[in-house]
Formats: structure tokens, C-alpha cells, sequence
């Protein structure tokens, strides 16, 4: 992991106007994960996106970290079902060809 | 362009107050948020609407200045001159968290009567990243089969992509920066781009290897012999052993799917031999026929 992988909590919260309590809240409930340098405190740039979607809820929906944490489960949810649901239908669609 | 009641829209009465409105608009945002509908257009543009009405009524002289010129809308740019030789001093709403929104979010009433985004968004040093966007691309899986270039227009900008072969449903691939604009110098948000790969084919995909089912007819089942079949990118020769069973499969190695990223690499295309009984037999067939059940029966 290099540096320029990693962006500063301190940096983080100072850009996005946070108060370090709420990145603290998060990481305890496992929706993000701070990795330590020497004294400093990391997240890595990918987790950037996802990181942002939770300031969203948040400040425009005032949902707390644990109703964030609901939400995304049950978006990764409706994501597996979407995607079994596409699944089911090319292989609905195979049958239904065979029967023309 | 329309009039746009912005009380119907959230569904409060003209004399709600600050606190009913807020309300309403908190109800409806947690109903439409475009986080919470991804890749819903209906919520997305549900969501602006009452993003534009709460941006108008949430402020006491936007909304005084939308009771008032509301009705007589016509009469904007009227009220738009009368609004640039004002002061620059404009309200400040509050920032929207990552996302940014362009002035294209907002409908051409809104510009009418309170002039572009800029003017009201707080322009403070905090640094947000663009919105990020998503597309949907829908593909037939012949496309797929090979790596392919196409350019897409996305927010009138064209990208050119190349798909890597082998991509698969529902798939999705970031391409960072090619997002909404970041808003005070902050970073450009991220395309994210959905595959729909629509299977019109005869071969089901699991994941790289294909499946198909052929006919077999009876004899080459019980002698054995050669059938032509065809595979994705073209036909094979198949050797039949004498005396298969209706079912049986056979594993053609790398004759599936391409594997995603992983060049020259392809999957296995797996064929299920169905046996074809035949029907509508000659008088010669059918003594032929029973003249074998006697020799089976003797």
C-alpha cells in the first residue's frame, strides 16, 4: 500500500467540514476502515466514494451510523437480488428460444 | 414552460409553515434520495423536484418572492432584471453534502425566477467531489464476446470506452474523474457504467462457460459417428460414441466465454446431447424396426 493510496482522516474531515466523532462512530460499526502510519490516521482513496454516499444520508437524510449501516445492507441486497433477477431471465429467455 | 406548484409538490398547504415544510421535504427525500434508488430516473428526477420546491419555500424571501411573482410567472424576466441590478448579496442555502448540483437540475421556471445555481449556493472553501453518475449500457452477448471501443455521450461529453470481452450482466466499471464537476476546486465525481448484457442466443453463460442443448439423432446415438455443431465463434466437428445415453454431456475445453481481462483465456462450452426419436416412420422403417425388436426379444 503506498501513500498516495491512502488519504489523511485529518485531511478528510477538515475538506468534507466533519466532526472526527461521526468517522469514529463508522469505524467502529465496520463501515469504514482507518489504517495507522506512525502516528497518522489513513483511509484508502477507493473507499473514498462509498465514504461520501454516507456524509450524504447523513446530512440530508440525518440518518445516524447505525441506519447507514442498515441502508447499505439492504442496497447490497437489492443488488444481489437485481442481479439474480437478470440471471433468471437470460436463462428464462434460453428456454423460451428453444421452445420457438 | 410550466408553472410549478411547489406546495403540491411537497404537499403542504400554502400557509404551511417553515417547520411543515421541512418536514415534508425530510419525508420525500428519504422517499426519493437518489442513494437510496440507484439507478432510478423516476426517483432521481422526483428527488429534484423537491430539492427545487424545498430550495424555494425553505427560505423565507425566496418564498415570499415565489408567493408573489409565483402566480405571475410570465412576468419573470421582468422580475430577473429587477433581481440583476439588486446587490450581489444573495441567500445562502445550506451545502449538500458530496453531491453538487448543476443548473441543469433545476427546472427553467426556477432559473426564471431565481436565476442560476451559483448565485444561490454557498461559495465557502470547503471542497466537495462531483456527483457522481451512473449509465446503463445495453449489449447483445455476441458484442461481448470480443473486446470492443465504442464512445459514449454521457452529460454532453463523449468518453470513449473500450469493453473489455467477456464483460459480464450487471457488471459495473468505474471510470474515476468522469463525473459531476467538483464544486470550490474539489475532485470531479466518478462514472460508473452498468453492463446489460442481453442473452438473444441459443448458449446460456454461467459465468465463462456456455451450455447448450443439441439434437441427437437415434442412430448416430446407438452406432456412434460424426455431427457439426455450432459453438460461439463458429462450427466443430463432434465425434459421437456408439451407444449414448440421452443427457449424456460433453465438454468442449476453451470453447466458451472469453474470461474478463484475462486475454486468449476462454472457458468451457459444455453441450447436452437431447436424442431425437423418430417419428412419422415409412412402412419400411417400421418392419425394419420390428424385425430389431424380434432379434432384441430372440
Amino acid at each position: 500500500m503506498t501513500a498516495q493510496e491512502l488519504i489523511q482522516i485529518e485531511i478528510l474531515c477538515s475538506n468534507y467540514d466533519l466532526e472526527i466523532s461521526f468517522v469514529r462512530d463508522l469505524q467502529v460499526i465496520g463501515l469504514i476502515e482507518i489504517h495507522q502510519l506512525e502516528e497518522t490516521e489513513f483511509m484508502h482513496v477507493e473507499r473514498l466514494s462509498e465514504f461520501e454516499k454516507m456524509i450524504r444520508l447523513h446530512r440530508e437524510l440525518n440518518v445516524n451510523p447505525e441506519g447507514i449501516d442498515v441502508i447499505f445492507n439492504l442496497l447490497n441486497k437489492v443488488q444481489n437480488l437485481e442481479n439474480d433477477l437478470n440471471s433468471a431471465k437470460n436463462r428464462l429467455r434460453l428456454y423460451e428460444n428453444e421452445d420457438l | 414552460m410550466d408553472f410549478i406548484d411547489y406546495y403540491k409538490t411537497l404537499g403542504v398547504e400554502k400557509k404551511a409553515t417553515t417547520d411543515v415544510i421541512k418536514k415534508a421535504y425530510r419525508k420525500l427525500a428519504r422517499k426519493y434520495h437518489p442513494d437510496l434508488n440507484p439507478n432510478d430516473k423516476e426517483s432521481e428526477r422526483k428527488f429534484k423536484e423537491i430539492n427545487e420546491a424545498h430550495e424555494v419555500l425553505s427560505h423565507p424571501e425566496n418564498r415570499k418572492k415565489y408567493d408573489e411573482y409565483g402566480k405571475d410567472w410570465k412576468h419573470a424576466d421582468e422580475f430577473t432584471k429587477q433581481r440583476q441590478q439588486q446587490s450581489q448579496g444573495r441567500t445562502q442555502s445550506q451545502s449538500q453534502g458530496g453531491q453538487s448540483y448543476s443548473e441543469s437540475d433545476f427546472s427553467d421556471f426556477f432559473e426564471s425566477m431565481f436565476g442560476g445555481a451559483g448565485g444561490r449556493r454557498s461559495s465557502g472553501s470547503v471542497q466537495y467531489k462531483g456527483q457522481d453518475f451512473n449509465a446503463e449500457l445495453h449489449l447483445k452477448l455476441k458484442d461481448v464476446y470480443e473486446s470492443q471501443k465504442q464512445v459514449l455521450t454521457v452529460n454532453g461529453g463523449n468518453i470513449r470506452l473500450t469493453i473489455p470481452a467477456g464483460v459480464q450482466d450487471g457488471q459495473v466499471i468505474k471510470i474515476p474523474g468522469k463525473g459531476g464537476k467538483g464544486m470550490n476546486g474539489g475532485p470531479n465525481g466518478d462514472l460508473f457504467i452498468r453492463f446489460a448484457v442481453e442473452n438473444n442466443t441459443l448458449f446460456q453463460r454461467e459465468g465463462d462457460n456456455l451450455y447448450r442443448n443439441i439434437d441427437l439423432d437415434v442412430y448416430t446415438a446407438i452406432l456412434g459417428g460424426y455431427i457439426t455443431t455450432d459453438t460461439f465463434d463458429g462450427k466443430v466437428k463432434l465425434k459421437i460414441a456408439a451407444g449414448t445415453d440421452n443427457g449424456a454431456k460433453v465438454k468442449l475445453k476453451g470453447k466458451g466465454f472469453p474470461v474478463y481481462k484475462k486475454d486468449g483465456q476462454f472457458g468451457d462450452l459444455i453441450l447436452t446431447l437431447q436424442l431425437q426419436t423418430p417419428k412419422n416412420l415409412t412402412e419400411e422403417e417400421k418392419n425394419l424396426f420390428e424385425q430389431l425388436k424380434k432379434i432384441q426379444k430372440s
